[in-house]
């Protein structure tokens, strides 16, 4: 992690700390369902103010909360063309193994890249804090590993370009 | 003596309820069901289960005079459970409602009870002799789900606190249930007109508690508001203030100038009355230093991971409180003419822990009034 990204990430683990307060809530729209209100949306005030916290325009985190659910869309750095087609193949890959990850959206809210919905049911099984900590650790994570991938495809477009030309030498 | 006892009786306690003599706990698991435990020697088995819900237990409230168990759930019903012959018998209690009923609260007399529901009305439910079951009147005028109910000491106010961040006040007098003979408070209130209604909060109230003798009436709501309603006066006034920790879940009162509140920060919190409700410290932070102590160990386990794991932090992250999730629970334990010497908890970790009033006092330096 650099360290120009610790008050980034400070940031937004202060502030899921704070919103992962949910708590067990039947639908009080349909009989015997119990829905994450974030997702139906069908009761305006179990609906919280939904939170972004940026660091740049590209760099930023969406935080919406309700009473039972919380949703969490995070959209990467991207600061190239390489970078885009890089975070759009990597989070594709992330997304068909959703189910691997228990929190990890299927789909990402409109204007992100990738989005986490955590349910009271996911606050009962796991530790709050170590929830906070996945985030936070993913999120350093795919940074690190898109510039890793970054760097890979930079070499070897090295290497095939070196190799091809050699032919000409 | 330790300043708690901490007992792991399953892996997610959404309610936890004591009968009469604290020999037993009932406890519901996350699930439909509720299990009655008793103590044998040091350990505590279970001794009853009861499965008639067939979605998650809400709310469990023991009778301690009439020894008569009542749960909801979220599967629209209420049951009143008697014992004879051995067994826990259910009575279906017919609340005529279509969501969720989340809590429930014997009256101080036990001739009636209130639910809480998710219709966005409360039942308040009373003994029809003639039928032989349980029938309910319908208090609307909320406009969300109702999240906790609260008698008053005089068995005929009822505190409302609802998701649509108001706390209300209603006369639950009830012919059948009450009789003639009784003075209400507050005169000829229509049934269902909420005598006052409280609009301190912005955002959820959680929690709501009527003092020991009943001139106050404590709330709090998800957005870090504490307020307490005096009833001296009329209209009553309102003393309101702003806890920094996360959320409260459940309140309850020590004595009259001292409250014990849980919630989203796993540990028990008191906030006294000396001329002005304040916030006066965690009851749980000695553990503090304990985690100051397993520094040493910390470091140890540092290096300890990096060789075995190839990572530099620790991945074994204990909270230094010693409830690990949320507490939603407070009941009390041990308690004379209104003061309580001993309460519990109960949260997602699984836990109940029974709490000691004086050791806690003498260990964390703090005063209840």
């Amino acid at each position: 992690m650099s360290t120009a990204q610790v008050p980034y990430l400070n940031c937004i683990r202060n502030t899921l700390t704070a919103s992962m307060c949910l708590q067990n809530f039947g639908s009080q729209i349909v009989e015997r369902h119990n829905k994450p209100e974030v997702e139906v949306k069908t009761s305006k005030e179990l609906v919280l103010n939904p939170v972004i916290i940026a660091r740049n325009k590209n760099e930023r985190v969406l935080i919406e909360t309700s009473i039972n659910s919380i949703r969490i869309s995070v959209s990467i750095k991207k600061s190239d063309e390489v970078d885009v087609i890089l975070a759009k193949k990597f989070v594709r890959f992330l997304q068909q193994r959703a189910e691997n990850f228990i929190i990890l959206r299927r789909k990402a809210v409109e204007g992100y890249d990738i989005s986490f919905l955590v349910t009271n049911f996911h606050t009962e099984n796991m530790f709050k804090h170590k929830l906070v900590d996945f985030i936070i650790q993913f999120m350093e994570d795919i940074d690190r590993e898109i510039s890793d991938l970054k760097l890979t495809l930079n070499a070897r477009g090295r290497i095939v370009a070196s190799e091809y030309l050699k032919n000409f030498a | 003596m330790s300043a708690f006892e901490i007992e792991h009786l399953a892996s997610c306690i959404t309610a936890h309820a004591w009968n009469a003599d604290r020999s037993r706990v009932a406890l519901c698991p996350n699930n439909n069901e509720v299990h009655i435990f008793a103590k044998q020697g040091t350990s505590w088995v279970v001794e009853h289960v009861l499965a008639e819900h067939d979605q998650l237990v809400t709310s469990i409230d023991w009778a301690p005079k009439t020894n008569r168990i009542l749960t909801s759930s979220q599967d629209r019903n209420a049951y009143v459970w008697t014992f004879k012959d051995g067994q826990w018998k259910p009575v279906l209690v017919l609340l005529r409602i279509n969501r969720a009923a989340t809590h429930v609260k014997w009256s101080p007399q036990e001739n009636k009870f209130a639910v809480a529901t998710g219709a966005k009305l409360v039942c308040i439910c009373f003994f029809e002799e003639e039928h032989d079951w349980w029938a309910s009147n319908h208090i609307k005028k909320h406009k969300s789900t109702v999240l906790k109910v609260d008698w008053h000491p005089n068995n005929l106010l009822l505190a409302t606190s609802s998701s649509d961040y108001k706390v209300r006040v209603f006369d639950a007098y009830i012919k059948k249930a009450d009789g003639r003979s009784v003075t209400r408070p507050y005169g000829e209130v229509a049934f269902g007109e909420p005598v006052f209604e409280f609009d301190q909060c912005s955002s959820w109230v959680h929690a709501l508690k009527w003092s020991p003798s009943g001139s106050t009436l404590a709330y709090s709501s998800h957005d870090g508001v504490f307020a307490v309603a005096n009833f001296s006066t009329n209209p009553p006034t309102i003393e309101k203030l702003r806890v920094r920790n996360l959320p409260l879940r459940d309140l309850l009162y020590i004595t009259e100038n001292s409250i014990a509140g849980v919630g989203y920060d796993c540990a028990p919190l008191l906030i006294t009355n000396q001329s002005g409700w304040k916030y006066s410290g965690e009851m749980d932070k000695a553990a503090e230093g304990g985690a100051a102590a397993g520094s040493e160990t910390s470091a140890r386990k540092l290096f300890q991971n990096k060789v075995d794991l190839g990572e530099s932090k620790s991945t074994d992250k204990k909270l230094p409180t010693v409830h690990q999730n949320c507490i939603t629970s407070i009941v009390p334990f041990k308690s004379v003419g209104g003061v309580v010497s001993d309460f519990s908890t109960s949260g997602l970790d699984g836990n109940i822990v029974v709490w000691h009033v004086k050791a806690l006092e003498a260990k964390n330096k703090f005063k209840v009034i």
